[in-house]
């Protein structure tokens, strides 16, 4: 197809390579004994030695590399520790929670951010541009999970429109319930990653308005409007896109945070419970999924870009 | 003379600039008939693109405009918006400078000329594209019927310019604008260009407005033409009238210090002394004051009215009689 | 205009900037001082924030806080500078290479956000200040590599460069001597804006528990703390809160405020 695709294909694999050893090395080299770590300093040699023998940490780690990942590639997981279920079963039953929740909170930014970035442009240097910017440091400034507790503190607490944390479920109180639930937490995701978002939306608009083709566009009797839609925006979007690439490393770090402070049983919660109970398979193969997904979600923000600029496409870009 | 297609009348326009507020146009008047072609000639900051982006109605945000543009009947100057933007690509149209970045690299050529057709016209699809087609074969882009599917990128700097000048007389405009069409091209595509312009004038009726700081091709294109120095005219005429009998102090200087061919070896190369002045430092009175060779003190103290220099040919300057009497080399250094 | 927001932010981060030196010699009270006849206080002459579910103050705490969120950001933000430059340097005047593979690590860098490395740290070698430290300045990294890689190079290519090696000047007098005085204003504002990334970022840690550790104080684990008692006391749900969000408005006003007055390009277009 073209060439920046291709290399952008080979950099996304070699990428969840490196990532792949970077969090077997981190978790299974780097501790020196994984058992011990696991069952703590008070363990007797002999629960160590077992629990060795168990996880196959006898093999060399090269081997042991090879047979994680040949397994995830195959969907198979080893057992959680401290469950004593396969991890990809736990995984799959906190994705029922976490993705809904991302997706909500990725649909909410963009629509706020795009609607307030594009607003904001148009009125350059006039109110409406100053009142969005101001918005937006506000937003920059407050931490995620402040914001959250601020937002429990209205709705839960003062007003009882909401619960203060804790998922009912999809099917106990049916979509509703469950969406309910999650509105809370993308709301707080959303606003902040708004915040930036919404600058560099401003900022590449405006830096679209500048250009010739623009002046070109206005004088063919386009309206301001029209100039807008038709040919500013979809300029914009290159730089914009990639700064929604760059967001969703910090959706990952916010989806964890804020599911600890609604106590929404997703991939954060489990992460987080596992390190309680240093449950070392459990936290290797969630950071593994979380890292690849940022790195897939990059990857298809390449494609797109190919898609929107022409100038990509061609053999010598 | 109400049945001109374009008439300015004391033209004033207030600006923003690096140093403040200041005066872009000062007083320009002039009329364009139907069919005219009309030089605008000056240095970089006269204010000949500044006018072409009022009369146009593209200014920046914090210009002030006053005084009176009338095209064809219509006052411009209180025109809201939406009524502006059906005249700009329809009767009025405009072909800019820089080829390379005027158009939209993420549409097609064919989209980007079909535009003002469907626009304007209220063609439909097929019938934009065929004539869009049409419009590249005129100004004769090599393989124009593959070309309505390619990008800009794709293209040269002279076959983007082409394709603007397509775009701009898509809908057979009144009066084309032509601001320093081919200051960015080659010599040798040039004359093409200009060519082409020259095609459209003839055969739609077209009037032209040509924005230049190229006296030869002004010689070559334009029947009457504009001396713009600091916001204001201070000559204007027939071409071959204003080329005949350089009036104003500035006109002789640009004249002058043109370098040419067959000149002898050693020849110093005419400059004006000083610099053309930001808009901010224009000097009250004659705004070449500065610079001129012929000033006196009365100069200073008011903008020179026009006189006649001969039929149809008015200069602003004061001191005409000596600038006249003088050889053309006189106060040159 | 343009120096408003630098005006404003240097205000703000001065004011943290004195809470936390002030707190190194004195606070109200001892901020660990545990005082349960007193709990829950609301603000008072005594107390003037009141106190919390253990009878500490509360604005003593803050204080302290703020010291503790100041040497997270310093020696976070330090370690992200030195070594990020210093490879970003490497990368600007090697090319080649060595500029590929130190630009796949940045790009790495950039897939795995900071509370990642910090749970897998903590996994290993449980939670902490140095943990926490040390995961914030390792994402630091790649920003500093991303951008003074990027500033050095149109330094490299421009012309008082190409002449001190026609001299002769060899990399590393150049890279000292040119290099790193043209690219200090663009890193002063990255580290200023990092620095509030690193508040913010060991406040979540430290709400998640990863982070400062008891007895001391963090304003992030302050928030936690008062997140059990929304209903009795929300104002503690406030003050931490708000000692962040003013910090890192700050840092980011006063980051914004010194791009603007270093570039002169920005500065006209306003």
């Amino acid at each position: 197809m073209s060439w920046f695709l291709l290399k952008r294909f080979a950099s996304f694999v070699a990428t969840l390579l490196v990532a792949s050893l970077v969090v077997f090395a981190v978790l299974e080299l780097l501790p020196g004994n994984a058992a011990q770590v696991m069952l703590g300093e008070s363990a007797t040699p002999e629960a160590v030695a077992a629990l060795e023998a168990k996880l196959g940490l006898d093999r060399p780690a090269a081997l042991r590399y090879l047979s994680w990942i040949g397994g995830l590639l195959q969907g198979r997981t080893e057992l959680s520790h401290s469950y004593d279920v396969p991890v990809a079963q736990l995984i799959a039953e906190r994705l029922q929670v976490t993705l809904p929740l991302a997706v909500m909170a990725m649909a909410l930014t963009t629509m706020i951010a795009l609607t307030l970035g594009v607003y904001a442009a148009a009125r350059h240097n006039k109110l409406g541009d100053v009142g969005v910017m101001a918005f937006s440091q506000l937003g920059i400034a407050v931490p995620n999970f402040w914001f959250a507790i601020l937002l429990i503190l209205l709705f839960a607490v003062k007003l009882q429109w909401v619960s203060a944390g804790g998922f009912p479920g999809w099917e106990d109180e049916g979509w509703w319930g469950g969406f309910k639930a999650l509105l809370l937490p993308a709301v707080s995701l959303a606003v902040v990653q708004a915040a930036i978002l919404a600058r560099v939306t401003r900022s590449a608009v405006l830096e679209v308005l500048r250009e010739d083709f623009v002046r070109t566009a206005r004088a063919k009797g386009l309206s301001r409007r029209a100039v807008m839609w038709r040919h500013v925006l979809r300029n914009a979007l290159v730089p914009v896109l990639t700064v929604m690439g760059l967001q969703f490393a910090n959706l990952i770090t916010g989806t964890i945070v804020v599911e600890n402070v609604f106590v929404l049983p997703g991939l954060g919660r489990l992460v987080f419970q596992a390190i309680a109970n240093r449950d070392l398979v459990v936290v290797r193969d969630t950071v593994m999924l979380l890292a690849a997904v940022v790195v897939i979600l990059n990857f298809v923000v390449d494609v797109l870009y190919v898609l929107i600029d022409p100038r990509l496409r061609s053999a010598h870009a | 003379m109400t049945d001109a297609l374009l008439d300015v009348r004391d033209l004033r326009l207030h600006l923003d600039t690096a140093r403040g507020r200041a005066e872009a146009l000062r007083g320009l008047s002039f009329t364009l008939q139907a069919g005219e072609t009309l030089g605008l000639i000056g240095e970089s900051g006269c204010g000949k693109s500044i006018t072409a982006l009022a009369l146009m109605g593209l200014l920046p945000e914090r210009a002030r405009l006053q005084g009176s543009i009338v095209f064809e009947g219509r006052e411009l100057t209180t025109l809201e918006d939406s009524a502006m933007s059906a005249l700009r690509g329809h009767r009025i149209a405009m072909v800019f400078q820089e080829p390379m970045t005027a158009l939209n690299p993420l549409h097609t050529i064919g989209r980007q000329v079909a535009e003002p057709l469907r626009l304007h016209l209220g063609l439909d699809a097929a019938a934009a594209r065929a004539e869009a087609l049409r419009l590249l074969d005129r100004v004769k882009l090599p393989d124009a019927a593959r070309r309505l599917d390619a990008y800009p990128h794709e293209l040269s700097g002279g076959q983007r310019q082409r394709v603007v000048i397509a775009m701009a007389l898509a809908c057979r405009p009144r009066l084309l604008i032509a601001d320093e069409p081919t200051t960015a091209l080659d010599a040798s595509l040039r004359r093409e260009v200009l060519a082409l312009i020259g095609e459209g004038v003839r055969e739609d009726g077209m009037a032209l407005l040509l924005i230049s700081h190229d006296l030869e091709l002004m010689a070559e294109n334009v029947g009457r033409m504009l001396v713009m120095y600091g916001g204001s005219v201070v000559e204007s005429g027939p071409t071959d009238e204003v080329f005949r009998r350089l009036s104003h102090p500035y006109t002789r200087r640009l004249f002058a210090a043109r370098p040419r061919l067959g000149m002898p070896r050693g020849t110093r190369l005419a400059t004006i002394p000083g610099r053309v002045p930001e808009l901010a430092d224009i000097p009250p009175g004659c705004p070449f004051s500065d610079r001129c060779g012929f000033v006196a003190d009365a100069c200073r103290a008011a903008p020179p009215p026009a006189f006649d220099v001969g039929p149809g040919h008015r200069a602003r300057c004061i001191r005409l009689d000596a600038v006249l009497a003088a050889p053309l080399t006189e106060g040159l250094r | 205009m343009r120096h408003r927001s630098f005006v404003l932010g240097g205000a703000l981060v001065l004011l943290m900037l004195c809470a936390a030196a002030l707190s190194l010699v004195w606070s109200p009270y001892p901020p660990a001082e545990i005082d349960v006849a007193n709990k829950l206080q609301p603000p008072s002459v005594a107390h003037w924030l009141g106190t919390d579910v253990l009878g500490r103050d509360v604005a003593s705490q803050l204080l302290v806080g703020a010291r503790n969120s100041i040497v997270v950001g310093v020696v976070a933000v330090g370690i992200g500078l030195g070594l990020g430059v210093l490879l970003g340097c490497i990368a600007a005047a090697r090319r080649g290479w060595v500029e590929e593979v130190l630009m796949r690590v940045a790009d790495f860098g950039f897939a795995f956000p900071a509370l990642l490395s910090a749970i897998m740290l903590t996994a290993i070698y449980g939670p902490g200040l140095l943990t926490s430290i040390g995961a914030i300045g390792l994402f630091n990294v790649p920003v500093f590599l991303r951008i003074s890689r990027a500033a050095a190079r149109g330094v490299w290519s421009r012309d008082f460069v190409l002449a001190a090696r026609a001299c002769g000047k060899g990399p590393w007098r150049i890279t000292v001597e040119h290099v790193l005085p043209n690219i200090a204003g663009v890193l002063i504002v990255q580290a200023t804006i990092q620095f509030a990334v690193a508040i913010l970022a060991e406040a979540a840690l430290s709400y998640l528990g990863l982070g400062t550790q008891p007895p001391q104080p963090s304003w992030g684990r302050m928030l936690s703390e008062a997140q059990t008692l929304l209903f009795q006391a929300p104002r503690l749900a406030v003050y931490p809160g708000v000692a962040i969000a003013l910090s890192v408005l700050g840092l980011n006003l006063m980051g914004d405020g010194l791009r603007d007055l270093l570039d002169p390009r920005l500065a006209r277009q306003r």
